[in-house]
């Protein structure tokens, strides 16, 4: 029989094999605390023996992996589901809902996603989404970079922590409306550093070496051809942690995305104590207490920078295309781009035609509509917004404290808006004025 | 008496540590107080401040990467010549055929953990409020060290040298020449130049300054090789010592008021 899968060699299924059996084992933890504390169903079977079921399952799978099926190989991500999913789910549009839906969920549902069940299904669910995936060679290509390993595991890191915040804040908010003590506040009696402190630091320390040590020999750091400035590599791609910005040349240019951007950001998290005059929530988990700062700030880490560096690392191939987490990074693979100006948009709309000329008036006469947004957008909604939805926030802050705080959320909101422009009305410039490189 | 009493009496161990072993309440005290690495610390702290699913001890690992990475990264320097002919088969070198050529390896990794270990300590840091009165100028400083530890990545990123280096730090670098009036492809730079004399050009804007040169070539390197060796550490450095004394002096590790 031909072998269907001539990308799976037996070093691939071995790996595999390693994956699932570190599933297993993490299962095999689980189905011990399942039957310790989870209890029985009413016929008296304990709940642990479903675990145990599953756990079995995937040790199954683990063994079959090394026993390298090459020949008929069962268990890779049907072909039928990658189509789909490339096809349907593999879009930047697409995406971005679905990240900031993924944020209203985990904010809305905490109280159903942080019980240790549920999440450990969850966790199950992508970790099994991931092997299966394994199976293809488009993904493993890109997943499997050594650069990249870093980023999934930052990914399951965050959602842990995520985790961990979210219980804790459900656990707080639910004492301070019953009116009892915090959990931080409970047992929180001084112990001496010496030995309570110091040792859990050399732990720390040790444990924090050994992973260093097994990682530095599991997986080489990436070293390519020596470096030609005339082979330009087609993506060519900034370091990761920058990725979040590169993906936001899509939308604006270099001058707002490299340079202004990132600066307004970090002006904006240095401003966060000073604006921030909510005196609740000072060294403890909470959410209701804080829900607008929080919400503020999940908004910004997760779609705006953890999901951007994840679509910019893994989803964009040659020439910043997007591609499905199974397709092929074809290099001839073209999307049409027909972005027109908002100034387009606005004499033609009119049928006066674009003016014309090259001197500084008429550059302002034809960027006016998109000059005149922006004035207004920085400048007027700051005021109308504080005397109307945010006046409650106004009457706290005071005027320099509020307008600060106002542009710092406008600039936030600029990237949101202009993928929705961009989306919906194909809009390439608010401003374009590319004679002086002032592109909004 | 066992040897281990008897290293422990001798006078050469007594001269290093200043302190018996702390094996009573008053030794654990004073252990605290007279041994230089440990005198960061309180003497006593709330139980419930160093709890690991309370603290996530993202900011000591990040100080633990930092020493790693100091460490490892003197080593290579032993090793590693910063210059167009060297700097890719001495990284080469370093992985094929050098003992100890793992360094490289646990200092890239290193790297790209204390990264990510920052953003979780801000993470914390905010989702604790801890950034609130009377700790907001402490914050201040933990975001310069967040754009310290990127900038140190950035530039550590260009030394081997090959494809992955000079076209990530061509991507970046490309942003200093649309920088608003100081790039020459960013908006207003022409307010420079007046006629007759050009202020800001491809010879003199901030992509030039920040490779030292118009592409990234050897000057590039050289200076990357300075700022991430020895520039960008050396502030660091002085700012993680105001970092930690801050946070001794502005009531200790984070906790509810």
């Amino acid at each position: 029989m031909l072998n269907p899968h001539p990308d799976l060699t037996p070093s691939v299924l071995v790996g595999l094999g390693w994956f699932y059996l570190v599933i297993f084992l993490m299962n095999l933890l689980w189905t011990i605390r399942s039957f310790k504390v989870d209890g029985e169903y009413r016929n008296g079977m304990p709940k642990a023996s479903l675990w145990a079921v599953y756990t079995s399952i995937v040790m199954m799978l683990s063994f079959y992996h090394f026993t390298y099926p090459v020949e008929g190989f069962m268990f890779s991500m049907p072909l039928a589901f990658k189509d789909f999913f490339d096809a349907y789910f593999s879009n930047p549009v697409l995406y971005f809902f679905l990240t900031i839906l993924g944020l209203w969920a985990m904010i809305q549902f905490r109280e159903w996603w942080t019980k240790p069940t549920v999440a450990w299904v969850l966790l199950n669910c992508s970790l099994i989404f991931m092997t299966l995936s394994l199976t293809d060679y488009d993904f493993r290509q890109i997943v499997g970079k050594p650069d990249n390993v870093p980023i999934v595991a930052m990914l399951f890191i965050v959602a842990f922590f995520t985790w961990i915040y979210f219980r804790r804040a459900v656990d707080n908010d639910r004492r301070i409306d019953e009116g009892r003590p915090l959990f931080e506040q409970e047992d929180n009696d001084k112990v001496l550093v010496w030995p309570d402190l110091v040792y859990t630091e050399l732990i720390c320390m040790v444990v924090l070496t050994a992973v260093l040590v097994f990682w530095g020999i599991a997986l080489q750091a990436p070293l390519e051809e020596p470096a030609s400035s005339m082979k330009t590599p087609n993506p060519s791609k900034a370091p990761w942690y920058f990725l979040g910005l590169q993906e936001m040349l899509v939308y604006f240019d270099p001058w707002l995305a490299g340079v202004v951007l990132p600066s307004i950001i970090l002006g904006g998290l240095i401003a966060v104590p000073y604006i921030d005059f909510n005196k609740a929530g000072n060294g403890y988990y909470s959410f209701k207490e804080r829900s607008f700062a929080i919400t503020t700030f999940l908004f910004g880490f997760m779609p705006l920078w953890v999901a951007l560096i994840v679509l910019g690392t893994f989803l964009r191939g040659p020439n910043w295309n997007f591609f499905g987490i199974y397709e092929y990074w074809d290099v001839h693979k073209v999307e049409a781009a027909n972005n027109v100006n908002l100034s387009e948009f606005f004499w033609n709309g009119l049928g006066l035609g674009i003016p014309k000329g090259s001197g500084v008036g008429d550059i302002l006469l034809r960027e006016s509509p998109g000059i005149i947004l922006t004035i207004v957008y920085f400048a007027a909604l700051p005021p109308v917004l504080g005397l109307t939805v945010l006046r409650k926030y106004f009457v706290r802050m005071g005027v320099l404290r509020f307008l600060v705080f106002s542009n710092l959320i406008l600039w936030m909101a600029i990237l949101p808006i202009k993928m929705l422009l961009r989306w919906a009305f194909a809009l390439k410039y608010i401003v374009g004025i590319p004679e002086f490189f002032f592109n909004i | 008496m066992s040897v281990g009493d008897y290293i422990r009496n001798s006078q050469i161990w007594k001269s290093v540590f200043r302190h018996p072993a702390p094996t009573d309440r008053r030794n654990r005290v004073v252990v605290m107080l007279t041994n230089f690495f440990l005198h960061l610390h309180p003497v006593s702290i709330k139980q419930q401040g160093i709890a690991l699913s309370y603290t996530w001890c993202m900011g000591g690992i990040t100080f633990f990467l930092f020493l790693v990475e100091t460490i490892t990264g003197v080593l290579l320097m032993f090793y590693y010549r910063p210059t167009l002919e060297w700097a890719f088969y001495d990284i080469q070198a370093l992985r094929d055929v050098q003992t100890l050529g793992i360094m490289r390896e646990i200092h890239r990794w290193g790297a790209h953990a204390m990264v990510i270990t920052v953003w979780l300590h801000m993470y914390r840091v905010f989702l604790t409020g801890s950034y609130k009165p009377p700790r907001e100028f402490n914050w201040v400083i933990g975001v310069l060290l967040l754009v310290l530890t990127l900038l140190l990545s950035f530039t550590g990123y260009l030394l081997p040298w090959d494809q992955l280096a000079i076209w990530a730090i061509t991507v970046g670098s490309n942003m200093a020449k649309a920088t608003p009036g100081l790039g020459t492809e960013g908006p207003g730079f022409q307010l420079f130049n007046t006629s007759g004399y050009e202020l800001i050009t491809n010879a003199s804007d901030a992509k030039f300054l920040l490779l030292g040169g118009r592409f990234v070539g050897e000057a590039t390197l050289n200076r990357f090789y300075i700022l991430h060796c020895v520039a960008i550490p050396l502030v660091v450095s002085g700012l993680i010592a105001i970092h930690f004394w801050r946070v001794r002096k502005d009531g200790g590790i984070s906790q509810p008021l």
